[in-house]
């Protein structure tokens, strides 16, 4: 026993040594690694200064400076002084990164050897992209089954895997944590301060803290910081708030539609109660919060404005930073839930508690099939997802990469980089148990994703705006659903769907 | 000159209309009676349901239709009474009259793209600076998340960003206007106000209009400052026609719906300012 603990902890010290010895070499030289140095691998630091692309140009285009605008321009600029290729980067808010590429696609062209988009693209674009050659799956070796399967379609991989994403709720630790804050709560209004657990809760609690300075910082906080700019990915923040009513463990075959008839679900009681809780909350978001989009939220909660937020990983990891004014003063906990959920089948409400996660899945990269610079391109991509950028990139909010790889989910990873050690362990286990859960919801990966998505915004940007009344708001969404099925084909649509239900229902 | 010459001579002018203007016009039209969407790439040929759909099934085409009109024929009238009152001041000889010449123009020289932005971050209801002064007065409106103050919103960009074309022009016009009618007022006793009235603004009606047409060409294809401030909302408050139509087509991908949108968007145009035109002859030069 004695011997092997010799020998592990002499594995160890060989282990620590050798990265220490790779941190000298090339964390000197690229200090956005130098807290790891370089990581082994396929696509090490050191492995692509051994390629020669001189002569070579990569095109690229990514989103806007920072949410991953940021490091693709930083590691294309440490690929160029690698391999010698000359990379160029496009950055493009993030509505028009589908038609960036679908356009010159259709048209048969590739003007971008790599594009950027969202993972929920991959049933549109994957007819345009080269499959992830295998030898680059292979070395995937960390990455989680499940991240790989969403990067595929029909077994094969077309979209590289560089963020994960889910959506979770984020709180002010230091308030609701805080015992004179829950007395002071206590007596108010009569109620536990605790993390919520039902929107009813998270509303009431995001009100009581709206509009006053609870921090003692000169500034009024508000109650949360949600995506509520119109066709800035408000449709997510909209179904992160519809799971917990709409998505029923006991009604199998579909949330966003009934699989076997196609009839949209979306203006079922579940989803209207949603809305209406989301209309409640315009008065809880601080001033011009309608107007939010993600890089709003990021900065709001993670800047200290609001109590709550939720949606993708970056405010919180924002907020964690070093140089935030609420560094490990949040927590990490399951989006909230609902004391009933709407029953489709029998057409009405199952009082039971109830609550479902809802997988982002976020960005996504792909090759397109008709570059001249494959080899390059899939080089830079593996190079984008190497160990030690990787490690650099998860830790800095606004970059918007999140975890993904099996490492990812170990409370070492983050509390090596300053966070507080059960923030941490609350923060892997929340992603862990988003994964373990047997009641998720996936994004719509169907023909015409974006059509749908837009008009579910169009909808519930009129209910915000208090243009249309929840109901009437998610009628018209019901009949612009009812029109695109028939335009795109509702039997395209279902074949599509039926991956993300079987998903869904744990079938897959 | 031989009768052939002349077509030799018309002919780069009119291979450039055709590649220009004529060419993307038809395929327009070939494309507002397709499918082309992202599922189905494609010039097939589905005949008039695009055109059925948005005349019969479309309401939010022509709201946004509707609100582009209120806001268009707004701040051009905002930019022509403002223009005009500037160009009349520096018209007269007053002191710095160069540079107010040049100040009054630098809106119209900066990008509006980038100047928008700057003006999102001013409306900021949070982290403005305009709200952070008006909260001295306990006031604190919500520019951008109202529906009715986000268009206020956009008539103050948009009128601060053109106003100084307005200016320009109608500064041009004042510099080029005979000095015998106004002699022939002065002599005759004709105040300031009746001058203006009696002299100067028929004296200015044609290069009024000319001013006034340009600016609603250019105003009802209002998009950056929309797509900027307020992406058409809150809710579809602020959605105009052009702003509609990119989002059919390069949000949704619906190529084929987008052509219909616009190319109906384009005939209603040109009806309204054959219309515009002819009223504004009638009135401003009381033909």
């Amino acid at each position: 026993m004695k011997l092997k603990t010799l020998i592990s902890a002499l594995a160890s010290v060989l282990l620590i040594g050798s990265q220490v010895a790779h941190a000298d070499k090339w964390g000197d030289q690229f200090p956005h690694i130098a807290a790891t140095g370089d990581i082994p691998g396929m696509c090490s630091y050191e492995s692509m200064s051994k390629k020669d692309y001189s002569g070579r140009t990569l095109t690229i285009n990514t989103h806007a400076i920072p949410v991953m605008g940021e490091p693709t321009a930083l590691h294309a600029e440490q690929f160029e002084k690698l391999t010698g290729a000359k990379v160029e980067v496009t950055h493009t808010p993030a509505g028009d990164l589908y038609s960036k590429a679908m356009v010159p696609f259709q048209a048969g062209q590739a003007p971008y050897d790599i594009v950027f988009g969202f993972s929920n693209f991959i049933n549109d674009w994957k007819r345009y992209l080269a499959p992830v050659p295998q030898e680059y799956v292979d070395q995937m070796e960390g990455v989680s089954a499940s991240h790989k399967a969403i990067a595929s379609w029909d077994g094969v991989m077309y979209q590289y895997p560089v963020d994960g994403d889910r959506h979770y709720l984020k709180y002010r630790k230091d308030v609701i944590d805080n015992p004179e804050m829950q007395a002071k709560y206590k007596a108010d209004t009569g109620n536990e301060l605790k993390v919520p657990t039902t929107w009813k809760e998270y509303g009431e609690m995001a009100s009581y803290f709206n509009g006053w300075d609870w921090d003692g910082d000169g500034e009024p906080e508000y109650g949360s910081a949600e995506v509520m700019k119109k066709d800035d990915l408000m449709y997510a923040a909209f179904y992160s708030r519809s799971v917990a009513y709409a998505k029923n463990p006991s009604t199998p075959g579909g949330f966003f539609f009934d699989l076997e008839t196609m009839e949209p679900l979306i203006n079922n009681p579940g989803f209207v109660e949603a809305l209406t809780d989301w209309v409640d909350a315009v008065n809880y978001v601080p001033p011009g919060g309608i107007n939010f989009g993600l890089g709003d939220e990021i900065n709001s909660f993670g800047g200290g404005q609001t109590l709550f937020s939720f949606s993708w990983d970056d405010a919180f990891v924002a907020a964690m930073q070093p140089d935030s004014p609420i560094s490990n003063q949040v927590g990490a906990a399951q989006l909230p839930g609902a004391d009933r959920v709407w029953n489709r089948e029998n057409g009405m409400w199952d009082a039971k508690s109830n609550q479902a996660p809802f997988f982002v899945w976020g960005w996504a990269v792909g090759v397109a099939g008709k570059s001249d610079n494959k080899d390059v391109a899939f080089d830079y991509l593996c190079f984008f997802a190497n160990g030690a950028n990787h490690q650099a990139d998860i830790g800095i909010g606004r970059f918007g990469v999140n975890p993904f790889m099996e490492e990812d989910f170990k409370a070492d990873v983050w509390t090596q980089i300053g966070w507080d050690k059960d923030i941490a362990q609350s923060y892997v286990e929340t992603l862990a148990d988003m994964e373990k859960s047997t009641n998720r919801v996936f994004p719509l990966r169907v023909p015409g994703t974006f059509e749908f998505n837009s008009a579910l915004a169009t909808g519930t940007a009129k209910a915000l705006a208090g243009q249309l009344s929840p109901q009437a708001a998610l009628d018209e969404v019901y009949a612009e659903w009812v029109a695109i099925l028939e335009r795109v084909g509702a039997d395209n649509v279902r074949d599509a769907y039926a991956v993300g239900v079987k998903m869904e229902d744990n079938e897959l | 000159m031989n009768f052939k010459h002349k077509y030799v001579f018309l002919l780069p002018g009119l291979i450039v209309l055709i590649g220009i203007l004529i060419f993307p016009i038809i395929f327009t039209v070939r494309l507002s009676l397709s499918g082309w969407n992202s599922f189905n790439p494609g010039l097939d040929f589905i005949g008039f349901k695009n055109y059925v759909r948005l005349f019969t099934d479309d309401p939010r085409f022509w709201q946004s239709f509707f609100r582009l009109s209120f806001l268009a024929i707004t701040t051009v009238f905002l930019q022509y009474v403002i223009g005009f009152a500037l160009a009349h001041m520096v018209w007269k000889d007053i002191k710095f009259k160069r540079f107010f010449r040049v100040l009054f123009l630098i809106p119209m020289m900066t990008t509006p793209v980038i100047m928008t932005v700057i003006w999102r971050t001013f409306f900021h209801e949070s982290l403005g600076p305009l709200n952070d002064f008006l909260s001295i007065f306990g006031v604190q409106p919500p520019w951008l998340s109202s529906p009715s103050l986000a268009k206020v919103s956009i008539i103050v960009v948009e009128v601060w960003q053109w106003t100084s074309f307005m200016f320009l022009l109608m500064l041009a016009g004042l510099l080029s206007l005979p000095k015998e009618p106004f002699l022939a007022a002065a002599v005759d006793g004709a105040s300031p106000f009746k001058k203006f009235i009696y002299v100067t603004f028929p004296l200015m009606a044609p290069i009024s209009i000319g001013a006034i047409v340009i600016r609603l060409i250019e105003a009802s294809k209002i998009m950056d400052t929309v797509f900027v401030l307020t992406s058409g909302g809150p809710g579809t408050s602020t959605e105009t026609s052009s702003f509609f139509i990119f989002i059919k087509g390069l949000r949704e991908f619906q190529m084929g719906y987008a052509a219909t949108a616009s190319f109906t968007y384009l005939i209603i145009m040109i009806i309204s300012l054959t219309i515009i035109v002819k009223v504004l002859t009638k009135v401003l030069m009381r033909e």
